[in-house]
């Protein structure tokens, strides 16, 4: 899907619709996209956080852009970096069967708008997001946790929250109740590389052949 | 010179032992009008053959439960009946990954089943958390919410499975059930 601009008889060079469009959201998005590019195969637009709810609006409205479907609104954990989310939303436009990915980087701690009076359907994926990253949606209608237990403290996707958690649950009988208890494992998680049976082999992928070393053949 | 011989534990097999043994109660019947027994192996021959299961379908272990009640590993011909309400059923059949939200409704349901009741565990996540073992949000085994009689492993476990767990439990019953304490 890596169309390079392909050349026809004329000498001018036709696009292919991923940059037409392309082109068409920088042109519309001017003065709120940061950046814009072709990453994977699909249109990927940069913007600042404050600005989500006025570019999703936009290419809603849009009669050639008309992307008037939200598929997925996420967030993404980067620790290392100095604002460690990207909250990612997904959108699909069907006249032009095209799709769309904008990312908005924040920090933690920085409120979102929310894009619910946009799209409906990012009511509870906000939630989700909430619940289980920690990014708070200023204007929404109803944030509180959705997937996780009921005094559950902790956004359990981001990177620094272990797997296995704080708590574990179990019943008391003195106290006639399911009590939260930090949590003991008897034996911790174990990570297997189950790719090779064989200590030592060579693990090459098929098709790179050109790139193997033909002295390291499997012993 | 009772009729039900009591070094027998277990149900007779048909055959020329269960024909005699037939025959005597049926003379007993024609001769005096009743039949004696023992109370405790009356009430534990009712109690397994009728044993009425509480669905407990949590995840994917509830379908191989739909199997086993299903045409081809019946469950019915047995005497269970899945039950929807707890406070009408002996069973509780945990099908499936218990988590954290999910305990104390679990813990509710068991404690709303009258007595004699029992608690069989299905699959690796009922059993000991299984596939989600690490995680934060599961119970590492439903044992540590209710207690449970047995323990049936797979993922899930077959329904032919289900049905041997269902058929130890009710072995279970006959064995260790009397009736002055569930």
């Amino acid at each position: 899907m890596n169309e390079s601009d392909l050349i026809d008889e004329a000498g001018s060079a036709s696009e292919s619709p991923l940059q037409i469009m392309a082109d068409h959201l920088r042109e519309i998005g001017q003065g709120i996209v940061l950046s814009s590019g072709i990453v994977h195969g699909e249109i990927e637009l940069q913007v600042s956080a404050g600005n989500v709810a006025q570019l999703l609006l936009l290419v809603r409205d849009d009669r050639q852009a008309a992307f008037t479907q939200l598929i997925d609104l996420t967030a993404v954990d980067y620790p290392e970096r100095k604002d460690r989310f990207d909250v990612v939303y997904q959108m699909l436009s069907m006249s032009n069967n095209m799709r769309l990915r904008i990312v908005a980087t924040v920090s933690e701690g920085q409120t979102v708008p929310s894009v619910t009076g946009v799209f409906m359907a990012a009511n509870w994926a906000e939630r989700e997001v909430w619940d289980m990253f920690g990014i708070f949606f200023s204007g929404h209608p109803d944030l509180r946790r959705l997937l996780t237990d009921y005094g559950f403290e902790g956004h359990p996707l981001r990177k620094d929250f272990p797997l296995t958690g704080h708590v574990e649950v179990r019943y008391d009988d003195t106290q006639r109740r399911v009590i939260n208890e930090p949590v003991h494992l008897v034996q911790e998680f174990r990570d297997f590389d189950f790719l090779s049976p064989w200590e030592g082999m060579h693990n090459e992928l098929g098709g790179n052949a050109a790139k193997a070393d033909p002295d390291k053949t499997a012993k | 010179m009772g009729v039900m011989d009591p070094s027998l534990a277990a149900p007779i097999p048909p055959g020329a032992d269960q024909d005699a043994i037939l025959r005597a109660v049926g003379d007993e019947i024609t001769n005096r009008g009743f039949v004696i027994a023992k109370a405790d192996k009356l009430f534990n021959w009712a109690r397994s053959g009728s044993l009425w299961p509480m669905t407990f379908g949590l995840a994917c272990c509830a379908v191989e439960m739909m199997h086993s009640a299903a045409s081809r590993y019946d469950m019915d011909r047995y005497g269970m009946l899945f039950r929807p309400s707890p406070r009408q059923s002996d069973v509780m059949i945990v099908a499936g990954t218990l988590t954290n939200k999910m305990a104390p409704a679990l813990r509710r349901v068991y404690d709303q089943m009258p007595e004699p009741r029992w608690v069989l565990s299905m699959g690796s996540c009922a059993n000991g958390g299984g596939y989600y073992h690490y995680s934060y949000a599961v119970v590492r085994g439903c044992d540590r919410i209710v207690p449970v009689d047995v323990y049936v492993p797979g993922c899930p476990p077959t329904a032919e499975a289900l049905i041997y767990g269902l058929l130890q439990l009710q072995k279970k019953i006959r064995r260790t059930a009397t009736i002055a304490r569930s």
